[in-house]
């Protein structure tokens, strides 16, 4: 044989025990994710397309135009959710770095730290200081002011997504931003940018790939909210969410709530596979 | 417009970061039309001026003026300079036409125009045909064509380039350099050139500017600047060159390595200390017994076109360039012409330069470590 065959034969050979350690190393990880996620998946879709009795029916999918306002809304409420968050958070992830490498850790943690604590307990936090007689009207009528209805309103429910999603928006933002090399935006000033050219033509579009990730990450939790929506919106916002687990914890209808739980999933996974098109076109991948 | 009109005026410049100099009082006019080399070691200032030319860095103190016009506190979008950064600083999510053309969609240039000019551009920079190619895609000297297409094609007075040239590998920087002198020429603008790389400076210039310690040393053209340096620093800085302690016992006379030589230097006191330059290509060797000196060669280097042998006489270093070869611990003797002695006031850099134990200040600081160990 010659050598540049022998060569073939070894990087062939150490190739397929390349592969076969990765899945060895993999195997945990394929044995978690199937039984998990994959499994449920087909759970709720073998539910969704049985009745109580658990033959198949397609009735459960006739039934879904009942819902469809509740959809909407939901869509309605998280894109607000998003853009509110995405505003807010885009000159924040700026800002921050333009900060020393001290205070960017400080601002960090500050940002993470409502991640660590649970979602029950902010949101009864959350609560607590809009409340009909909660921390904020207090104090309006100490100062002599009028009490504002807060709680149980639509502002509520987006002001609870904003504060439960902001940290998810802030860290890609921060993570593209804090990458754009500062020679560039001299380069942009160079050839005749004052600051709002420089931000139009060099650090939007090149943060684009961590808005794509940012807007993803905070609207598809914000879509399937629930919880949130209850406490704070009362019945005055209906999510899917809610719709979802009312109708999954009657055995009654179970099998509606799965398909209204799969049709939301293909719904969310359409805009997903839209955003990634975004992001390829882009050049940026996803965080 | 014409040659000899002052283009940019530095007027008594200072700047400081976190309580560091980093120029100190520094001035300089620079012609319009001018291929300007500001040349120094690391930290010597350089890149500071030309950022704060290009408005990048405001000065502490002293003023900056274009043309007439004083332009302190002018953002640099506003300012009729152009800029080659040091890594090219192209934007990663245009394409080559895209960034070329980002000056002139700037300024809203109608867009048939800038189609023509863009092309044009890539013409002079011999870019043809790669309009729609990705920046990442590219090799390091087409970055460079699109870097200096993207500067130019906006007309600037003057372009500011940032050690263009440092990335690249050796004979690609030689046709660089080449290019962008044509490129000056060709368009007849400023050209402010920093570079640590004194062969590059020697050859592009009109004017170098030799700096160290955020100062000026020297300005003058190639061959002044190397013939006539100053001071120790610019004779060591510049080219090779052995460096002496010497006295002037008359006018036309200078004392140095116990020998009295004739020079072509006059006007000093009578028996002033001096520092005494001789270039390494400039001594004759000579057998022993005809030599002004003689020393014995304790190093040989072949370097293709001349061997490089270092000289010891009485303790001092010589550096000599020869095409006869001599044998390692052979006593030679050296023959040098008075045109070829070069005699300097003494300075703050006396002293520090021009011995060969080492070639640099580095290997000097590298070879002393062990003596101080020991001492603790």
């Amino acid at each position: 044989m010659t050598d540049a065959k022998m060569r073939g034969v070894r990087e062939r050979k150490s190739r397929t025990r390349k592969k076969g350690v990765s899945l060895l190393l993999n195997f945990p990880y394929l044995i978690w994710l199937s039984l998990f996620v994959i499994v449920p998946m087909f759970i709720v879709a073998a539910y969704a397309f049985t009745d109580a009795s658990g033959a198949f029916t397609l009735d459960n999918f006739r039934k879904l135009s009942v819902y469809r306002e509740n959809i909407f809304d939901s869509f309605v409420y998280a894109l607000i959710a998003t853009a509110v968050t995405l505003i807010l958070a885009y000159p924040f992830a700026y800002f921050m770095t333009k900060r020393s490498a001290a205070a960017q850790r400080v601002m960090m943690m500050l940002v993470m730290l409502p991640m660590w604590m649970n979602l029950l307990i902010l949101t009864y936090s959350i609560m607590n200081i809009i409340e009909t007689n909660g921390i904020v009207n207090n104090l309006l009528v100490a100062m002599g002011m009028e009490k504002v209805q807060m709680i149980n309103t639509p502002g509520a429910v987006v002001f609870g997504m904003v504060y439960n999603y902001f940290p998810y928006m802030v860290l890609p933002l921060y993570s593209v931003l804090s990458k754009i090399d500062p020679a560039l935006l001299e380069a942009a000033a160079d050839l005749g940018s004052g600051g709002p050219s420089r931000f139009r033509r060099v650090i939007l579009p090149l943060s684009m790939p961590g808005i794509i990730s940012g807007i993803t990450m905070v609207f598809v939790p914000s879509v399937s909210t629930f919880y949130i929506s209850q406490k704070l919106g009362g019945t005055s916002v209906n999510m899917i969410g809610d719709v979802i687990e009312s109708l999954v914890n009657r055995v009654s209808t179970r099998n509606l709530g799965a398909m209204l739980s799969l049709v939301l999933m293909v719904v969310i996974l359409i805009c997903i596979m839209i955003m990634n098109r975004f992001s390829d076109e882009e050049g940026g991948i996803m965080l | 417009m014409n040659q000899n009109q002052k283009l940019i005026e530095l007027h008594d410049v200072s700047v400081s970061f976190d309580d560091q100099k980093v120029l100190d009082a520094l001035s300089l006019s620079i012609r319009d039309g001018e291929f300007v080399t500001l040349l120094g070691p690391s930290g010597c200032g350089k890149t500071t001026t030309l950022r704060i030319i290009a408005g990048f860095i405001e000065p502490d103190e002293g003023d900056v003026f274009f043309g007439s016009e004083r332009i302190n506190g002018v953002p640099p979008h506003k300012r009729q300079v152009n800029t080659i950064f040091q890594r090219y600083a192209l934007f990663p999510h245009y394409n080559v036409f895209d960034n070329v053309a980002y000056g002139l969609r700037v300024k809203n240039v109608p867009k048939a125009e800038i189609h023509e000019r863009v092309h044009e551009m890539l013409r002079l920079v011999n870019l043809e045909g790669l309009e729609h190619r990705k920046i990442t895609k590219l090799s390091g000297g087409q970055q460079q064509r699109v870097a200096v297409a993207r500067a130019v094609i906006n007309r600037p007075k003057v372009l500011l380039l940032d050690e263009p040239l440092a990335a690249l590998d050796l004979k690609l920087r030689k046709d660089m350099q080449r290019e962008l002198k044509n490129i000056q020429k060709q368009l007849g603008i400023t050209f402010i050139f920093v570079t640590h790389d004194q062969e590059e400076a020697l050859s592009m210039s009109d004017t170098v500017v030799v700096m160290d310690g955020g100062r000026i040393q020297q300005v003058g053209t190639p061959t002044d600047i190397y013939n006539e340096p100053v001071n120790a620093f610019v004779a060591d800085f510049i080219g090779e060159s052995n460096i002496l302690d010497g006295v002037m016992p008359a006018d036309y006379k200078a004392t140095f390595a116990g020998h009295t030589f004739d020079c072509l230097d006059a006007g000093f006191t009578l028996g002033e200390a001096v520092d005494v330059v001789i270039r390494p290509e400039d001594v004759d060797i000579v057998a022993p017994e005809q030599g002004m000196l003689t020393g014995v060669v304790t190093s040989v280097t072949f370097l293709g076109v001349h061997y490089e042998i270092i000289v010891d006489i009485r303790g001092f270093k010589w550096m000599i360039q020869t095409t006869d070869y001599c044998g390692e611990g052979e006593t030679v003797g050296l023959s040098i012409e008075p045109d070829a002695i070069h005699i300097m006031k003494k300075s703050e850099y006396s002293g520090r330069y021009g011995d060969y134990s080492t070639f640099s200040d580095e290997m000097e600081e590298i070879n002393q470590i062990p003596e101080e160990a020991e001492d603790d």
